[in-house]
């Protein structure tokens, strides 16, 4: 095991950020941690990183204990915050030169494993770290997070306020580093990264809802899924709302996702209500769940 | 040893790559230092002094050349009476008023206990006091010479002998202010900026998120400490010497005793500031708050430093509090250095008082640098 963690909880005054968490990162692993804003992913990343004590519970990382073997532990791992949290006034290449030097390692040691990040932002690298674009900045948060080759890599929200493109090219990163033999432990607020991990958590209010593989979380899922598009979303939004076997109407991007209270359900008697309500153009089908559904009906309870 | 050499190095690349903060850190303070010098002094002259003359006598003329020809004083201006006298008072452009009564030269005569009122605008107490003592040593001047004058062997046995009294003022010959404030306006400077730039320095490492990723690193805490603070003392040490040096190029301020022992006693001084600076830091989360903290005592330790009120005149209290201060310290120990030439033997209480304080002072900050991190 990489990671483990077992019945760690944290509060924040009258806030419970973590409320007994547990989980496993097997060797090598890609594993995300999925949720919304405020779910706590960021308090237990710190509690990984051995920036916050823990109220309960015990953590064990790369085989260290977050709390008794703290100094051991940040030989051996990268951590990388959500905010941008380098020296914006040194040059890229000086910001790697610090990070590489107070690990006791420098850019040619290590150089192999930076590398394919590295050419990116090398032709930047007398600009001072503040001048960068966002893309660029992610990738040398990456390199210097990387460059004492760590066994465990935290990434917190590595892709949050990142562009599309930036995005898919940071996930190939990510799987190449895999390959060098790193844990990965991400978080993420997008569903849509969550398919690109090995395994995925669901965290939510502080409690781990559901741990397997992406594939298998959607498949386990027992629910239909049907997909409604109309131009008028939001009148729709609300006449399902108040129908009566309705179990979840959510939108979910340019469309809407209704899930039934029944077990079997006839989908276009469905689509009938709205025509009935004066709802116009109303099309739809039934969809494969996708993790985003699944993880919309774990958070209802 | 290495990791601490790499902090200061990564330190001293930002602080010179800042190029609003260089400014800031060497050419401010020295103008400070050579403005404030010459702005700032006790000295009170250019006193305007309005006069209304009853008598029209020779005696009373010759009380006005005597106010004259002493150089504090401007060319007195002549009032009919008291009235536009005090007019020209609460106009603010007469000082003082000197009323010279009727039959002022007739009382002088016959030793009669001749009379003058004095009237002085007091909205500042301490330049009135000043003023009041420049009077009182013109009219008693003016005395004497009218005893000389009248002197008359025949009444030698009516005359009283009086005590006189020479003053010399010892480490200060010429009362000259400037030599007084340059040691402690540069102590002021050195504080001001090594208090203001530690304090906001950790802060801002914690503002901007950098201090999260230092921490995940295998960094020692004492290593950070001494890698941030590092810098400031040197950046201390070189105001000092830049001080100093203007000290003796401009404003010639003598230096009797050893430079060294300065520079040792600013080496301990700057130790008990430093840490004063990371305890500042401890307990903020912004540079703003760091800032105004670090205000908040640095007004404390200028006002009772003993630089603009003696300490001696403070309530007892306040003397007691002033033991606190170690702008106080750094203060009295550059006069005492500069001015009367003191050795180590003469400073070594107010050294070790320093020791202790740097001692209490560092250990508190580490504490709670461990407590709070």
């Amino acid at each position: 095991m990489s990671l483990q963690i077992s019945d760690i909880s944290k509060s924040f005054k009258d806030l419970k950020a973590l409320k007994h968490i547990s989980l496993e990162v097997r060797e090598n692993e890609l594993f995300g941690l999925i949720g919304p804003d405020g779910a706590g992913k960021t308090t237990l990343f710190r509690i990984l990183a051995s920036l916050l004590l823990p109220d309960e519970g015990q953590a064990n990382v790369a085989g260290f204990d977050v709390i008794k073997d703290y100094k051991q532990l940040r030989k051996n791992i990268g951590y990388m915050p959500g905010k941008f949290s380098l020296y914006q006034d040194l040059t890229v290449e000086e910001n790697l030169n610090f990070f590489a030097t107070i690990f006791n390692s420098s850019i040619e040691e290590n150089y192999d494993l930076i590398k394919d990040i590295y050419v990116q932002i090398e032709p930047f690298k007398k600009r001072k770290a503040g001048d960068l674009s966002g893309g660029m900045k992610q990738k040398l948060a990456l390199s210097c997070a990387l460059i004492h080759k760590p066994k465990v890599l935290f990434l917190d929200e590595p892709t949050t306020g990142v562009d599309p493109v930036s995005r898919n090219e940071f996930w190939g990163m990510l799987k190449k580093l895999q390959k060098k033999g790193i844990t990965i432990f991400v978080s993420t607020p997008y569903m849509d990264e969550a398919a690109l991990c090995d395994r995925i958590a669901f965290i939510n209010q502080g409690e781990i809802l559901q741990v397997d593989t992406p594939s298998a979380i959607v498949k386990n899922f027992a629910k239909q899924v049907l997909n409604i598009q109309t131009p008028s979303i939001y009148k729709a939004l609300r006449v399902l709302g108040s129908y009566q076997h309705t179990h979840s109407i959510y939108p979910f991007g340019e469309s809407l996702h209704y899930m039934d209270s029944r077990k079997d359900f006839d989908w276009n008697e469905v689509l009938n209500h709205l025509r009935n309500e004066k709802i116009k153009d109303v099309e739809g089908e039934l969809i494969s769940p996708e993790i985003e559904d699944v993880f919309m009906e774990l958070s209802r309870n | 040893m290495k990791i601490v050499f790499i902090i200061i190095r990564k330190e001293f690349k930002q602080i010179f790559r800042n190029k609003a903060m260089l400014p800031i850190i060497f050419v401010l303070p020295l103008l400070q230092l050579i403005i404030l010098s010459n702005a700032a002094t006790y000295e009170v002259d250019n006193i305007q002094v309005a006069y209304i003359d009853y008598d029209k006598s020779l005696s009373s003329r010759k009380l006005i050349e005597h106010i004259k020809g002493s150089s504090y004083f401007e060319n007195p201006v002549y009032f009919e009476s008291p009235a536009l006298a005090e007019e020209a008072i609460l106009k603010d452009k007469v000082d003082l008023v000197l009323e010279i009564p009727n039959h002022f030269e007739k009382d002088i005569q016959n030793a009669s206990h001749p009379r003058v009122a004095v009237r002085i605008n007091a909205i500042d107490g301490a330049t009135a006091g000043v003023q009041n003592v420049y009077i009182q040593k013109i009219i008693s001047n003016f005395n004497k010479t009218i005893q000389l004058e009248s002197y008359n062997p025949a009444q030698q046995s009516l005359n009283y002998s009086s005590i006189e009294s020479v003053t010399s003022f010892w480490y200060n010959q010429n009362l000259n202010y400037k030599t007084l404030m340059v040691p402690g306006i540069l102590v002021l400077i050195i504080t001001m900026l090594t208090l203001f730039l530690s304090s906001m320095n950790i802060v801002r490492e914690k503002e901007i998120g950098t201090l999260e990723q230092i921490n995940v690193t295998p960094i020692k805490k004492w290593q950070f400490i001494v890698g941030k603070l590092f810098p400031f003392w040197m950046i201390g040490l070189v105001l000092l010497s830049i001080g100093l040096l203007i000290a003796k190029l401009v404003f010639n301020t003598p230096m009797l005793g050893s430079t060294l022992l300065i520079y040792a006693y600013t080496s301990l001084y700057l130790l008990v500031i430093l840490g004063m600076g990371l305890f500042i830091s401890n307990f903020t989360d912004t540079q703003q708050q760091a800032m105004f903290i670090a205000w908040f005592f640095v007004v404390i330790f200028i006002l009772m430093s003993g630089l603009f009120t003696p300490i001696e005149s403070m309530p007892v209290w306040a003397q007691n509090l002033t033991q606190l201060n170690p702008v106080a310290y750094f203060v009295e120990i550059m006069r005492m250095i500069m001015l009367k030439g003191s050795t180590f033997k003469d400073t070594g209480v107010i050294f070790m008082k320093t020791f202790i304080y740097a001692l209490v002072m560092n250990f508190l900050a580490v504490w709670s640098y461990q407590k709070k991190n």
